[in-house]
């Protein structure tokens, strides 16, 4: 750093000086930093401001402009993401569950140039036995199930029909396999079990079995981004595909906030949190400033984990009893109170409202100490 | 009286709470429900010491010996919750109810009734025994009845349960081994802190369940047998009925060690107390009875009910002292149990509602509490005010952004308290003389005592007389007063702000309409609210803090909400884009906008639109930006250099970055004066040049039209070819899509491509925006956009449904005038027509269905977008910047280290950021 600006370090953010530094001819440095910090200083929050509510209205206020409309393309033609107001609901809630889970995943340099870009997809790709099935067939007579697989599916995954096999045999159990090429012949094992409807029952579970690529993953597909490829997935998870070599690991995300939380911990929970809410934003064209976003997210994760601004969540939190039976289920609130012995300290806002009482916020936060002169005694 | 939080009785005297609590530690004492108490802290001790009545509510004057009104302001500290033992219920009643009769022959209360005076009076006339004021004084006192039998109270029998489930029949200690206790407790106070109470209580559940192996208590070894709850209030045991009786013996067995096992606090919540011996009853003045025109009394539903539990009560005790058999008994103590109940809550799933004879369902009080009609939402965090006032709004674009215009009725009603002192005794005097029927008077004065007195033509005089220093005169309303304008729904800080008052003749209030935008105001019969501050703090921190200039940018985004409208933009426009003035037009207008100063207009006799313009801004003034059509605005020293004017440089509403940093610059005093003559300028320059939108301005040459007619026969011929494609089966799939899918998209995109085209074209041959009006208003940005041009001229474009082009209707068609399953853009919602040409009667149809789609779309946003808003303030409302610079939340946890990283306040930068390079340049 530049020894004019040596002094501003503590005072000021580092990205300022920065930018100071970089776009400032040197002649002008120290006269510029002194009138920059002035700017800084001129610019600084106040205390007592209510940032908290602010926070909210700016974040609120947009809401009511918010389409309903939930699906966009992720930047794909064939994925639906689930976007405007019910994401930034759901993102908000702290949903354990996302209704449309969605993975960037990035790959290390050879591979993101395309090489190997399809196989890798399909590496990612959950793979059940129901795609590689052409046709099902039941024996009536064997009381017996066909089925035959597709040939150049199954060797573009690079599996055999034998291999297909055992992964039946190892997740369905009871049952007789054999294998003649690229039919496999099923039966049950069990005499009792010799029935139609248990070779349908049989048929849709076979369906459903695992074969190979990662659990969550329904769809994976490489997209070209800018200058390199990446693969987008539908579903997630976040634990396995990091531990894929070819991944890079630095920049891959998931939009389940939850898995984050999990995977990398809470900071990176936090700033998931703000990263998927400024993209909602910005898909419906809405500025708001992320300093908002970062304030929710804040309280979203103080606890050390994520939880939603709901009354089980953030709400549930808070010291005030009053303030809690304001917001949701007042009568609980309070018999709980009751039980516990509860004291209020009537440190926030609606409780003071409530008895009439100036708030501690913005300019009711000050208190003036002053000594009275006895009365009368001043002339 | 459970759960009615004890506000009115905050000034009772803090002694009565020391002994209260003191009384609670007996633990034997049978006992009940559970209001708050109270603590009271007397910053002003020092001051005045005020010995605590319960007569003198708090915050009221109080006038000391020399006379003058002097304030005394209690605060409340903190609000203890706690249950109420039956000892405290007694010693806080003031009566003891024994009859359900409410009044006697001549209509006065019956003494040891309901309506007991001893209770608080809601006649006018009567007198409280307890307390000796009258009606409105007197706040009210409690009753309390002696129950024949225990009955369990609703709202705790899950902690009940839990209790009896959880400790032993005979000894009453908790299922738990002595040794295990230290680490059931740890582990319980984990649990508790990290997910709540009810986790808790589960927890506990749990834990005595795997412990149960044994079915004996580890204390006494006394055999358990299984407790169950038959719903909504008995306990069974082994298909013996537990009666509350039982209950309570057992409840009370508990010891407080175990009690706090439970999370229970023993000191202000035995468990015993949870079933009723005793009933608080509440004080009439909660319950009051209203008297009909018929002069007959409705009583409150509340005394209905008490009503039924007095009664019932006293045929339990009659039979009792009778010695009537068991089974009648019981009978009679069920319904009692069931009238306590519905008292408590009236919408038990279990229970029939208690109605009234109409059939409607009584209102009890849980149903008074809860909800956004309930006391809580609706009464105590809702506050309303007087000095105010509502109606509709129209537009006055002659009056400064900063003022709003009151009609004379309104402010001759609306009034500003003066204090008279020696200085303005003389001017004060004049509104009172004047009177209430004359604009400007006064309607009251006020005494220092406090009393209020009306001016009339026959008090006048006297009224006059009387005056002197220390009285107050509430003087009508004048220019220049400070007022508080709103409009609902107020969802930020910019929907409530501070004008100045401008009366004017009318009946509507006025304002600029340059703030229309931060309230989303318009005039097709939008009303708003007024409020006059009545204090002086009031009125000072309006002024500071609530100011339309202090508002300008807003906090979301840190640009400016606030700028020129419609007229105000098309006018800058053409005035800096087009127009030349002679020098005498050009002082004229100038002087019409109010600059008196001309000496910075160039000397010659032709003055350009921007020479004329850029008087208005302050000379040492520089600015470099982007505009609307991607051209540049070079302002130095305060003139234009380059450039014109438009909505991206003056605009309201997150678009006016020239304004933004005018604002930073020369902060809100001069903004407003700036604003107001750009605003002006536009307008006037409309009015002088005219300004008229027509039906031609949205005709095509002849030359776009064809352009437009191939494009669309393009998006026809290729849409055809797509659908042919899609039956023949040689369409290409998009990856993990169906064909019809793939259809849609493929052809939605295409339709899409012909509208953007027709957009292109459009532009390209709207040229000149001098000529054609409508176009400017595009141009400049003022209203409307290419695509209603587009809309207008060329075609109105594909209409939507969900998202998709429209599907639903027929089986496999849209209207029956199609043939099932045609698929070709007209018959799925594409309208070729525009809105000038007309449309036919099926191209009108998708229109309306786009329509109401959209309708029902606001609407079904609306309250959900309300809902997550009203969270996320109620979660966020109480973090505050602190004065180390953190963020924190009330409970003192810090939230963040430095506001948002940097600490820089959004509305105190320029879109979020500090402008280093424009730092660099000043210096």
């Amino acid at each position: 750093m530049h020894p004019e600006l040596k002094e501003y370090e503590d005072k000021m953010p580092a990205k300022l000086l920065e930018e100071l530094e970089e776009k400032c001819p040197a002649s002008k440095l120290k006269r510029a930093a002194v009138k920059l910090y002035e700017e800084y200083c001129n610019s600084r929050i106040e205390s007592g401001e209510a940032v908290g509510l602010v926070s909210a209205e700016s974040i609120g206020e947009p809401g009511t402009q918010m389409t309903l409309d939930t699906f966009h393309f992720a930047g794909v033609h064939e994925l639906n993401v689930t976007m405007g107001l019910p994401r930034l609901i759901e993102i908000l809630d702290g949903r354990k569950e996302v209704s449309t889970p969605l993975m960037e995943v990035f790959l290390k340099n050879p591979y993101n140039k395309g090489k190997d870009l399809r196989e890798l997809a399909l590496q990612i790709k959950e793979t059940l036995v129901g795609e590689v099935v052409a046709e099902y067939t039941t024996n009536i007579v064997d009381l017996q199930l066909e089925v035959h697989l597709k040939k150049d599916r199954v060797k573009e995954l690079g599996l055999t029909s034998g291999a297909v096999g055992k992964s039946i045999e190892k997740a369905i159990k009871g049952i007789k396999l054999s294998n003649s090429g690229d039919t496999l012949e099923i039966s049950m094992k069990n005499r009792d079990k010799h029935s139609l409807n248990e070779l349908h029952k049989l048929k849709e579970s076979i369906k459903e079995v695992y074969l190979q690529g990662i659990k969550g993953i329904k769809q994976a597909l490489p997209v070209k981004r800018k200058e390199e490829f990446v693969i987008v997935t539908a579903g997630s998870n976040l634990k396995k595909i990091l531990e894929m070599d070819f991944v890079d690991t630095e920049r891959t995300t998931t939009n389940d906030i939850y898995e984050i939380a999990a995977v990398l911990g809470i900071e990176a929970a936090r700033q998931a949190v703000i990263d998927e809410a400024t993209k909602v934003m910005e898909m419906q064209g809405l500025d708001v400033d992320i300093r908002h976003l970062m304030l929710v997210a804040d309280t979203m994760c103080v606890s050390g984990e994520v939880k939603g601004i709901t009354r089980y969540g953030v709400v549930s939190e808070k010291a005030s009893v009053l303030a809690r039976a304001s917001f949701e289920t007042p009568i609980k609130h309070v018999i709980n109170a009751a039980l516990v012995g509860e004291t209020d300290p009537l440190t926030s806002v609606v409780e003071n409202v409530m008895l009439n009482q100036p708030v501690p916020i913005g300019t009711g936060l000050p208190g003036l100490i002053s000594k009275e002169e006895p009365h009368g005694k001043k002339d | 009286m459970p759960k009615k939080k004890q506000e009115t009785e905050k000034s009772a005297d803090s002694e009565r709470i020391v002994l209260t609590t003191q009384e609670e530690k007996t633990p034997a004492e049978p006992a009940q429900a559970k209001p708050a108490k109270t603590e009271i802290v007397t910053p002003s001790e020092s001051i005045i010491p005020v010995e605590p009545t319960i007569k003198r509510p708090e915050g009221m004057s109080r006038e000391t010996a020399e006379g003058i009104t002097r304030h005394v302001f209690k605060q409340v500290k903190s609000v203890l919750f706690g249950l109420l033992s039956p000892k405290m219920i007694k010693k806080m009643a003031s009566a003891k109810i024994v009859t359900p009769e409410l009044y006697d022959k001549e209509g006065y209360p019956v003494d040891g009734g309901l309506m007991d005076i001893r209770l608080g009076v809601i006649d006018p006339g009567l007198r409280c025994k307890t307390c000796g004021s009258k009606l409105k004084e007197c706040i009210g006192h409690f009753g309390y009845v002696e129950l024949a039998r225990p009955v369990v109270h609703l709202k705790f029998v899950p902690v009940i349960y839990l209790i009896l489930k959880s400790t032993c029949g005979s000894c009453g200690r908790i299922l738990v081994p002595q040794e295990k206790h230290e680490k059931f407790k740890t582990f319980l106070e984990r649990i508790e802190r990290e997910e709540g109470i009810e986790a808790r209580r589960k927890a506990i559940k749990q834990v005595i369940e795997s412990l149960k192996t044994t079915n004996k208590c580890p204390h006494c070894k006394a055999k358990q047998i299984k407790v169950k709850i038959e719903k909504p209030t008995s306990f069974v045991e082994d298909d013996r009925r537990i009666m509350p009786v039982e209950v309570r013996a057992r409840l009370e067995r508990v010891p407080d060690q175990d009690c706090e096992l439970f999370g229970l606090n023993p000191v202000v919540a035995r468990p015993e107390w949870m079933i009723l011996t005793v009933l608080a009853i509440p004080p009439v003045t909660v319950r009051p009875s209203i008297t009909l025109e018929t002069g007959e009394r409705s009583e409150d539903d509340l005394t209905h009910k008490l009503g039924d539990i007095v009664r019932i009560n006293q045929r339990l005790f009659e039979n009792i002292n009778a010695g009537a058999p068991e089974i009648i008994i019981e009978d009679l103590w069920d319904l009692l149990q069931y009238h306590v109940t519905t008292f408590f809550d009236n919408n038990v799933p279990q229970l029939p509602p208690a109605r009234h004879r109409s059939g409607q369902p009584l209102k009890t009080i849980t149903e008074r509490i809860k909800s956004k009609e309930g006391r809580i939402r609706h009464n105590l965090a809702g506050k309303r005010t007087n000095f105010c006032a509502r109606t509709v709004i129209s537009p006055d674009p002659m009056i400064r952004i900063n003022e709003v215009g009151v009609p004379r009725i309104i402010a001759m009603k609306l009034t500003v308290p003066e204090i008279v002192n020696d200085w303005n005794m003389a001017y004060l005097k004049k509104f009172v003389n004047k009177g209430p029927g004359e604009y400007p008077g006064a309607n009251y004065i006020i005494r220092p005592d406090g009393k209020k007195k009306k001016i009339t033509e026959e008090t006048k005089e006297a009224a006059l007389e009387e005056l002197q220093p220390g009285y107050v005169v509430e003087r009508h309303l004048l220019d220049g007063d400070i007022s508080i304008f709103n409009r609902q729904p107020s969802l930020h800080r910019m929907s409530m702000m501070c004008h100045r008052v401008k009366v004017l003749p009318g009946r509507t209030l006025r304002l600029n309409p340059a703030v229309c935008a931060p309230y989303n105001a318009d005039f097709d019969g939008d009303e708003m609210n007024l409020h006059i501050p009545q204090s002086e703090e009031g009125r000072a921190e309006a002024e500071l803090l609530m100011e339309v200039q202090t508002q300008i940018v807003s906090p979301k985004f840190g640009i400016s909400v606030i700028g020129c409208t419609q007229d105000g933009i098309s006018g800058n426009y053409l005035l800096t884009r087009f127009l030349t003035l002679q020098r005498k037009e050009a002082i004229e207008l100038l002087a019409t906008v109010g600059i008196t100063d001309f000496s910075r207009l160039p000397r010659k006799e032709t003055i350009t639109g921007t020479e004329l313009f850029s008087l208005i801004l302050p000379e040492d003034f520089h600015y470099t930006g982007k505009l609307k059509d991607g051209s540049m605005l070079v302002i130095k020293e305060g003139k234009i250099l380059e450039g014109f004017i438009d909505s991206k440089a003056i605009g309201g509403d997150g678009e006016g970055l020239m304004l933004r940093s005018l604002h930073k610059q020369y902060g809100p005093k001069n903004i407003i004066t700036i604003l107001n003559n750009i605003s002006r300028l536009g307008i006037e320059t409309l009015l002088r040049h005219g300004f008229t939108a027509s039906s031609a301005d949205v005709d095509l040459v002849v030359e776009a039209k064809d352009k437009v007619k191939a494009v669309l026969d393009q998006a026809e011929q290729d849409s055809q070819e797509l659908i042919k494609k899609f039956h023949d089966g040689s369409l290409e799939l998009l990856p993990s899509r169906t064909l019809p899918e793939t259809l849609e998209l493929c052809l939605m995109e295409r339709l899409n491509k012909a509208r953007n085209m027709c957009g292109e074209i459009v532009n390209a041959y709207a040229k000149n925006p001098k000529e054609n009006q409508t176009l400017l208003m595009v141009r400049s940005g003022a209203r409307a956009s290419v695509l209603s041009l587009v809309q207008m001229g060329a075609m109105v474009g594909q209409q939507a449904l969900r998202g998709k082009r429209v599907d639903k209707g027929y089986k496999n068609r849209t209207l029956s005038c199609f043939k099932p399953g045609d698929l070709s853009p007209a018959a799925r919602g594409f309208v070729a027509n525009t809105f000038k040409s007309g449309l036919n009667p099926k191209e009108f149809f998708f229109c309306s269905m786009a329509g109401r789609d959209s309708l029902m779309d606001t609407a079904l946003r609306t309250p959900k977008s309300g809902y997550l808003y009203r969270r996320l303030a109620n979660a966020m409302q109480d973090l505050r910047v602190e004065y180390d610079n953190t963020v924190r939340d009330a409970a003192g946890r810090i939230i963040q280290f430095e506001y948002g990283e940097d600490g820089v306040d959004v509305a105190k930068s320029e879109s979020g950021k500090i402008d280093v390079q424009r730092v660099i340049d000043q210096v």
